[in-house]
């Protein structure tokens, strides 16, 4: 009592006044949020009368809920849901795992490493891989290309390679990394389409697991690398000098550090894929359709059936609410941006 | 930065000689762990990005068992931007009213003010000024366009739309995301549910948003309803209103990515000094000076940074207006992404690619604008 009594207050503790207004503050901005989930939630069980004989609040007051929706979409419609959906878990998961272990990858050797690669080199190799995929557009099979592209790689790279002066550094790679989110998908779908159809893959799951780890690896290396930046040196350095390998203090050490931060990166890469929308339209075909564009086309055929709707929209978003509620703790630490550096 | 170069060094052993399996692992181990995630991005760019080039400067006419290329120069960009799309892309421009007026010539000022502030400026260097000249000639330019396509008698095009789309946006989404994230830094209880909750809009779909924000701007069977009722207001529709259209899509968006805004500058909060901030509560500093001399300029690298990322991810917005409007009434709410998607569907390849590389172009532009520019002088200032 009497220790409570002399101490201090903690000069964070905000006053009764500024509690008040930051909790009413607090307070309007979570109706604004949960308000449009409820309304979700109550459409979801409501039959076409409901909706369309005016607004209805409250279950079992103003009307009575039904599973009509649900009935209708999971166990009449045989798979017409389930197959989108087991396509977006496939695409999600995959693609965010793979962007996250390159993006890792990637993220840990820019912090690292020092990487001082000749300008002249990097021309040199880009221009090899758009000869590769250029010949295997034009028809050629692939390893033939592959192979052609790596032998004119090696006979470039000892001239043009060496001539251009100056270096790039690793910032430059990593703003290249990043400023690939800047694409819009619309200028560069059409021959992503096309090189798709020539690999033959265009309506497989890989095609879109491929595509959104391309456009989540930027996203994973800006999170991840504030995130090791953010590991003591010292206890590699010290794992080094025991005479660990650099497998060892990646696996050991580095990675198992970084839980909070691989985590937080899985949610948001998952979330961006779970609801990405232009390029699954534009390359999935009616076996890999994902659930947006499936979502999306609900409005054509019949007109809005906002209870359907409702059922898929909430069907979508409960298990990424369900992994960010399971994960909150990881998800406050895991993002760590560097305050200092940005 | 530098102190970490030669601390990495020490534990850099990818120069030894390989001498056996393990070390041959070490030692490629540099480029085994940055390869494959750039050549992934490589290939899904560079070569998508050439062919595109090439074919916005083509017509392509599909045709039995195949297609025919026309090349036709710069001719779709001339469409676009003064052919017979012009209307359509750029818009129609009005008549300005003596504010809009006032407007325009006060961003020209304050755009001039800066150039000189930069020429006079001791570090100041040729390229520097040229850069600086023509980034502030486009600013000045789509500025310009807005204000005249928004004026009296003008119809904003799409790229108008899509510029007040992603700045509205991107600036609602700021300051209300900073707000929240301030207030959820203090002590109070339930942080942790505030902080889940406020993340919640940013897990559904756009489309699902679009959908969503449909049933609550209806005016008859929303569930505002009885409000607009009320206001005797329930046989407008918002979606039938240029402007209503406008605002109802930038709600659903603003609605929608607040939530990024809030998590990244709250935890850049989180990582600032308590130190400073005990010393300056000690020194009896006010509100609004500890946030201006203190919180702000370390949160500023990350705001900028987080900005930068929601402009650009702006840029490319379709769901939520195909969903909600479907770009109408008109074109009053089609953005370039959704321009671009239409055209393709209509099978004018040529034309989808333009819009995309303007639209790139644009990006580019304002990306670079603030990574050179903008974020040096906020960073410096501050």
């Amino acid at each position: 009592m009497l220790t409570r009594f002399f101490k201090a207050p903690n000069p964070f503790d905000p006053s009764p006044g500024t509690k008040m207004f930051s909790y009413l503050i607090l307070g309007f901005w979570s109706f604004v949020v949960i308000f449009p989930f409820y309304w979700l939630l109550v459409t979801a069980f409501k039959l076409p009368v409901d909706v369309s004989s005016g607004p209805k609040y409250i279950p079992f007051v103003d009307y009575q809920p039904s599973l009509h929706a649900f009935q209708e979409l999971l166990w009449e419609s045989g798979n017409l849901v389930t197959r989108p959906y087991t396509n977006t878990v496939i695409v999600g998961l995959n693609s965010a795992i793979c962007a996250v272990v390159l993006g890792a990858m990637a993220a840990y050797a820019l912090i690292r490493f020092d990487y001082r690669p000749k300008p002249g080199l990097v021309v040199t190799f880009i221009g090899c891989v758009v000869l590769s995929i250029g010949l295997i557009a034009l028809g050629v099979a692939w390893q033939i290309a592959v192979l052609v592209a790596i032998a004119v790689f090696l006979l470039l790279a000892q001239t043009i390679g060496k001539r251009f002066k100056g270096t790039m550094g690793n910032n430059d790679i990593f703003f290249w990394l990043v400023s690939q989110r800047m694409l819009p998908p619309v200028a560069v779908i059409i021959p992503i389409y096309i090189l798709f159809q020539r690999f033959g893959l265009l309506n497989t799951h890989a095609a879109l697991i491929i595509t959104y780890t391309a456009i989540n690896i930027p996203i994973a290396v800006w999170f991840l690398r504030d995130y090791f930046q953010a590991i003591p040196l010292e206890l590699e350095e010290s794992a080094f000098i025991d005479g660990a390998s650099r497998w060892q203090v990646l696996t050991r050490i580095v990675l198992p550090l970084a839980v909070p931060g691989l985590i937080a990166t899985f949610l948001i890469v998952l979330v961006f894929t779970w609801n990405e929308y232009t390029l699954g339209l534009f390359l999935s075909g009616a076996d890999t359709q994902t659930m947006p564009p499936f979502v999306s086309a609900q409005n054509a055929t019949r007109g809005p059936q906002w209870w359907n709707i409702s059922v898929l929209v909430l069907l979508m978003v409960a298990p990424l609410i369900g992994l960010a509620i399971a994960l909150e703790r990881y998800i406050t630490k895991g993002i760590l941006v560097g305050a200092v550096k940005g | 930065m530098q102190a970490e170069r030669s601390n990495m060094t020490l534990v850099d052993v990818s120069n030894r000689k390989p001498r056996s399996l393990s070390q041959l692992w070490e030692s490629s181990s540099k480029l085994v762990l940055l390869l494959p995630a750039i050549l992934v991005v490589l290939v899904l760019s560079i070569f998508p990005l050439i062919v595109s080039l090439f074919l916005s400067f083509t017509r392509i006419q599909l045709v039995r068992g195949g297609f025919n290329v026309t090349f036709l120069g710069l001719g779709n960009y001339q469409k676009l931007l003064a052919g017979t799309e012009q209307r359509h892309f750029l818009g129609k421009l009005g008549e300005p009213s003596l504010a809009q007026w006032a407007l325009l010539a006060a961003f020209l000022a304050v755009m001039l003010w800066m150039l000189t502030q930069y020429a006079r400026s001791p570090g100041w260097r040729i390229f520097g000024l040229v850069m600086r000249t023509l980034a502030i000639a486009l600013a000045v330019g789509l500025f310009a366009l807005t204000v005249f396509t928004l004026a009296e008698g003008g119809l904003p095009g799409t790229l108008v739309v899509t510029l007040i789309f992603v700045f509205t946006g991107v600036f609602f989404q700021y300051l209300i995301g900073l707000g929240l994230a301030l207030l959820v830094t203090q002590n109070l209880r339930g942080k942790r549910f505030f902080r889940v909750v406020f993340l919640m809009p940013m897990m559904i779909t756009p489309v699902g948003i679009g959908f969503l924000f449909r049933m609550m701007v209806d005016t008859g069977k929303g569930p505002f309803a009885p409000v607009w009722n009320f206001l005797g207001l329930q046989s407008i529709s918002w979606v039938d209103t240029p402007s209503g259209a406008r605002a109802a899509v930038m709600i659903g968006d603003i609605w929608q990515w607040t939530p990024f805004m809030f998590i990244i500058l709250l935890a850049a909060l989180e990582g600032t000094s308590r130190e400073q901030i005990e010393a300056a509560l000690v020194d009896g500093a006010n509100r609004w000076k500890m946030f201006r001399y203190i919180i702000l300029p370390q949160i500023a690298p990350v705001s900028i940074t987080v900005i930068l990322i929601r402009i650009i991810e702006g840029f490319k917005i379709i769901d939520m207006a195909q969903i909600l409007t479907g770009g109408g009434p008109g074109t009053a709410t089609e953005s370039m992404t959704l321009y671009a998607y239409n055209a393709w569907r209509t099978q004018d390849f040529g034309v989808s690619s333009a819009i995309g590389y303007i639209l790139l172009f644009i990006v580019t532009f304002i990306a670079m604008v603030i990574v050179n520019i903008i974020r040096p002088r906020v960073v410096e200032r501050l």
